[in-house]
């Protein structure tokens, strides 16, 4: 099958400019400079692109909100998220070090669409290798003239920059990132104005996260009937799924969308030796536990929504029987209290209170009362008592896992001790 | 050692004394004028100013705080909420050498509590700490991406995954080697 995106992979010595050129990179982008905006715009919709970062909102329609033509706002801006910093999600980090240059040209098919004439790379501080072999390929680019102005002799000039973060998850929700670019402390910004119209600096703004920018260069170059034909379901195209924990090879494989849970599983080699699957989160820390029986789910947008998790970031994480599953629920809470904002109070205070009872409860001092006050908790933070989706996204794997492993949370309560040892 | 982290404080007074040009060095000027062009606003150099005197200097004192406010024409405590606000900037003196130890779920799936209580113990210091010759810091770090090499920690900005106490000793020896080398 074709693998629009790892065909380009190469981690231990990545393409270079006239590498990728000679197995078809920088196509997609000529294609759409051939093209006007509106019609790269068409062509991405038709495709039926979904958003890879977790939320899965169709790309074409996301771009369809920036206002065009010549009354439209002089300068327009196209950013990467690639603020992977989601747990148990490596995805991005993989293109990235492995295929640089799909990323600069999916960014410069979006900017065109969008008629942006700067683009940044928002990444993660933490990957330095990502950082190296970006700015490698930005200057290829430039060099060669893709990047610039009056690119390839036409009327259309685009500057792509890289802005290396320095550490916090808050800065992967788009309006958060935003604030940080402008250097502002990365809170939540309050929407409407959605950045399509009022976004980085006050103009319109696009956020598209890397994966998905990655897609763009096949959609143009093979067209949207090829990249919907290349899954067998509903969402279009093919997916870098993953998976960690306790298997026997964790990892990474573009698969066509609708892929099932079983088969990532089977592609790790299945669990590792005397160890059973317990529960699994289908992408990454922000998503509902689901269990052994929920394997032979399609993982894509709806399938796994109607089992009552989502897609997230498509990159799994196991819970095996030897770990103690509060305390796997713990370790995701305490994540999600310290890189919470505190700009709201049900996140802000509601967090470090959820960890403080889960740690009573992992430590054997817990009680009754403490799963009912946790399942309250997960009521007051849930989506509309907040500002932005982090803390409902905490209390995803919370709510499931107290329903999932409620025996586990008893047998912490009525033996005062957890099972696991732990 | 003591557990508690030192409140900091900023003296706003004091941002009106420091002069960019007194304190900051050629090279960081340059580096953080050339971040600034590449965006509409001074301001939005902040982070990358942040890190670009980190390089030089390990940490962020009070002193470049107020120094690079004043480049970017800022104030201090604007300026100390996003330096306070990111786990890579640091803002108070590191070690020659920062072990950031992952922490998240897949490292946690790893039992990465036996490499934390490793180090903890070869070092004689605690999260947050550094050791008392100077040479080594020790500080927590979410996800750092490396999920399938897990257990994983960042050193001086480089990944070293798949760690196990063999490989974690033979790290510290080469650190320990490098002091007196």
């Amino acid at each position: 099958m074709d693998k629009p995106l790892s065909q380009y992979l190469d981690l231990d010595n990545p393409q270079n400019l006239d590498a990728y050129k000679t197995t078809g990179g920088y196509q997609g982008f000529e294609t759409a400079l051939n093209m006007q905006p509106q019609e790269v715009q068409k062509q991405v919709s038709d495709s039926q692109l979904k958003g890879r970062g977790g939320a899965g909102f169709m790309t074409g329609i996301k771009w369809s909100f920036v206002p065009m033509g010549k009354d439209a706002p002089k300068n327009k801006y196209l950013v990467c998220n690639a603020d992977e910093m989601e747990p148990g999600t490596f995805k991005d980090r993989w293109l990235m070090e492995g295929a640089p240059h799909l990323l600069i040209e999916g960014m410069m098919i979006a900017a065109y669409a969008i008629g942006a004439d700067v683009a940044y790379i928002f990444l993660r501080g933490e990957y330095r290798l990502c950082a190296t072999r970006l700015q490698q390929a930005i200057d290829e680019a430039e060099a060669a003239g893709l990047l610039g102005n009056n690119i390839n002799g036409t009327q259309y000039s685009l500057k792509l920059h890289l802005h290396t973060s320095a550490g916090r998850y808050i800065c992967g929700e788009e309006t958060a990132l935003i604030n940080a670019l402008e250097g502002k402390r990365a809170n939540p910004r309050a929407k409407p104005p959605f950045p399509q119209v009022v976004g980085l600096f006050g103009r319109p703004t696009i956020v598209n996260n890397c994966e998905t920018l990655c897609n763009l260069p096949g959609i143009l170059k093979n067209g949207s009937q090829w990249y919907a034909e290349l899954s067998g379901g509903p969402d279009a195209g093919t997916k870098i799924y993953g998976i960690s924990g306790r298997v026997k090879n964790a990892g990474l494989w573009e698969l066509p969308m609708g892929t099932t849970a079983r088969h990532i599983l089977e592609l790790s080699g299945s669990m590792q030796d005397n160890l059973t699957l317990r529960g699994w989160l289908p992408g990454g820390a922000s998503t509902d536990f689901l269990l052994p029986e929920h394997l032979d789910t399609r993982m894509e947008y709806d399938a796994i929504s109607k089992v009552g998790s989502r897609m997230g970031t498509g990159v799994m994480i196991v819970l095996d029987d030897k770990h103690c599953p509060v305390g796997m629920i713990l370790n995701l809470l305490k994540f999600f209290a310290q890189e919470s904002c505190g700009w709201c109070t049900p996140c802000r205070d509601g967090l470090p209170w959820a960890v403080e009872i889960l740690s009573r409860i992992e430590d054997g001092q817990g009680t009754q009362d403490d799963l009912d006050a946790l399942q309250q908790l997960c009521g007051f933070m849930w989506i509309g008592k907040t500002f932005c989706a982090l803390a409902p996204g905490a209390v995803e794997p919370l709510r499931s896992g107290m329903k999932y492993f409620a025996d586990d949370f008893q047998q912490h309560i009525d033996h005062k001790g957890c099972p696991h040892g732990h | 050692m003591s557990n508690e982290i030192p409140i900091l404080q900023i003296d706003l007074a004091k941002q009106q004394v420091v002069n960019y040009r007194d304190v900051l060095s050629q090279t960081e000027i340059d580096a953080i004028e050339h971040e600034c062009s590449l965006y509409e606003s001074r301001h939005a150099a902040a982070i990358d100013a942040l890190q670009i005197v980190q390089k030089q200097r390990r940490w962020i004192s009070d002193e470049s705080l107020y120094a690079i406010a004043n480049m970017l024409g800022m104030s201090a405590t604007e300026l100390e909420g996003i330096a306070t606000f990111y786990n890579l900037i640091y803002r108070q003196p590191v070690g020659e050498h920062v072990i950031h130890l992952c922490d998240s779920i897949s490292c946690w799936l790893h039992d990465y509590q036996i490499i934390a209580n490793h180090l903890r113990n070869t070092l004689n210091i605690e999260f947050g700490q550094t050791t008392k010759d100077g040479k080594i810091t020790l500080l927590p770090n979410v996800c750092l991406g490396c999920c399938d090499k897990a257990p994983a920690l960042m050193l001086d900005g480089e990944l070293v995954e798949s760690l196990n106490i063999e490989t974690l000793d033979n790290l510290m020896q080469g650190l320990s080697r490098g002091q007196n080398g």
